[in-house]
């Protein structure tokens, strides 16, 4: 990945050079070549792909929040370093995509600042609360199963830097939605309290995970464009589909119920069919009116805030060094 | 608006006897603390046994736009390639 330093601005065309040019770049894609930073791409190629990659990292980021909450009440110390492990690699996770989104020619600093002043969307799923420590094992289980359900064809991504990141994240993410799913096998086989618990928190996980997997097909804007491109390599729905056909069976071997009355298995099509999803719920909340979206961007500015003073020590100490260098070069 | 430490370049080595390939960068405040940061960001799992690190903007990079006027003259070199021989099968060792 090479800084922006290094991406010097498009020379002007003329419009037959531009037309030429979209067709070569579309070529590459078919041909499933990749695309690298400093490559020629389309104008609207590189800000969905700052758009999507920005939005996917501030996921990582807002993400840490709901379980950075269950750190210092985790049930053994086994599951606390598990959980501190966790929300570390969300965090790394964060590191890498802000990486990838700025060898696209956009600021660190700019990125983060539309997160804070609430102008960037993150995945709608981090503005619920974690109300009980089922809820780990749940968002564990089904969010980073969801997670993964969508980034796995991201690492086929047109764009490299995106595809390799997302290479990293995936082999991170399968040991999440392990120990998701081993914290529910422990809590169902538990007591009558523990998997009453367990089911309380998939009666409230299921829909908006479900969500995650973003609008329908029939009113989602970027999808087409996206798959031409190759940023994209399935609908939501198809994506949603799967991560309902993998999981209800893991819910059944838990000896829990699907919160969907609805919900049935279609011999003909080898699929489960599930009820109508609650779209106005998943618009509210991305628009900013969900259970803890004001919560989940105030902890964010206050420690940005908290951080100031190390960030700025940091620069001046690293001032300093490099000046007192400077002078032994010269003395 | 933007305040961002430098931005660094990271390669590791993932077992002694393979090469410092590249993984990804970094901001840091100096190239101590990049080295510190990639540490944390790039070997949570034992991924390497070494580090190295250096400020992006002290690379220099071919341009893609030039890629056919720097790599095509070797494309029909084919004679630097042993395949390029014909060689009767009866001989051995070759």
């Amino acid at each position: 990945m090479y800084t922006q330093a290094l991406d010097a601005p498009q020379p002007p065309s003329a419009p037959t050079d531009e037309r030429e040019r979209l067709e070569r770049f579309q070529a590459r894609i078919d041909a499933d070549e990749k695309i690298e930073p400093k490559d020629w791409m389309p104008e609207a190629y590189r800000q969905t792909l700052i758009r999507q990659i920005a939005q996917h990292a501030h996921s990582e980021i807002v993400g840490m929040l709901p379980e950075g909450n269950w750190i210092t009440r985790a049930p053994s110390l086994r599951r606390k370093s598990v959980l501190i492990a966790k929300v570390q690699d969300e965090g790394g996770h964060g590191m890498y995509l802000y990486s990838a989104a700025e060898t696209l020619g956009v600021a660190r600093g700019e990125l983060v600042a539309q997160l804070l002043i609430g102008r960037a969307k993150y995945s709608s799923i981090f503005n619920y609360p974690t109300l009980t420590w089922a809820d780990i094992g749940t968002i564990g289980w089904l969010v980073d199963g969801a997670a993964i359900m969508n980034q796995i064809p991201l690492c086929r991504c047109s764009y490299g830097p995106y595809a390799r990141a997302m290479v990293r994240i995936c082999k991170e993410e399968s040991f999440h939605q392990r120990q998701g799913y081993e914290i529910m096998l422990t809590l169902a086989g538990g007591s009558a309290e523990q998997r009453a618990m367990a089911q309380d928190a998939l009666n409230r996980w299921w829909w908006p995970s479900l969500m995650m997997f973003g609008p329908s097909d029939t009113d989602s804007k970027h999808t087409a464009q996206s798959m031409r491109w190759k940023i994209k390599r399935f609908t939501n729905d198809e994506l949603r589909q799967r991560f309902i056909d993998a999981t209800v069976p893991q819910a059944e071997y838990l000896g829990l119920m699907v919160p969907d009355p609805e919900l049935r298995w279609d011999e003909t099509t080898g699929h489960y069919v599930h009820g109508p999803i609650d779209w106005s719920e998943f618009h509210a909340v991305l628009k900013g009116d969900g259970p803890c979206n004001r919560e989940r961007l105030a902890a964010r500015r206050a420690a940005h805030e908290a951080g100031r003073w190390v960030r700025e020590a940091a620069a001046a100490y690293a001032e300093k060094q490099a000046a007192s260098a400077r002078d032994a070069q010269a003395g | 608006m933007n305040e961002d430490w430098m931005l660094y370049e990271v390669f590791i080595r993932a077992r002694s006897g393979l090469e410092h390939k590249h993984v990804g960068s970094l901001h840091a405040a100096d190239a101590r603390m990049a080295l510190e940061h990639a540490r944390d960001t790039y070997t949570r799992r034992q991924e390497g046994v070494s580090i190295w690190v250096v400020r992006s903007s002290e690379i220099l990079a071919s341009d893609p736009a030039e890629a056919d006027a720097l790599f095509e003259p070797a494309r029909d070199k084919v004679y630097r390639h042993p395949t390029f021989y014909a060689i009767p099968e009866e001989v051995k060792n070759l």
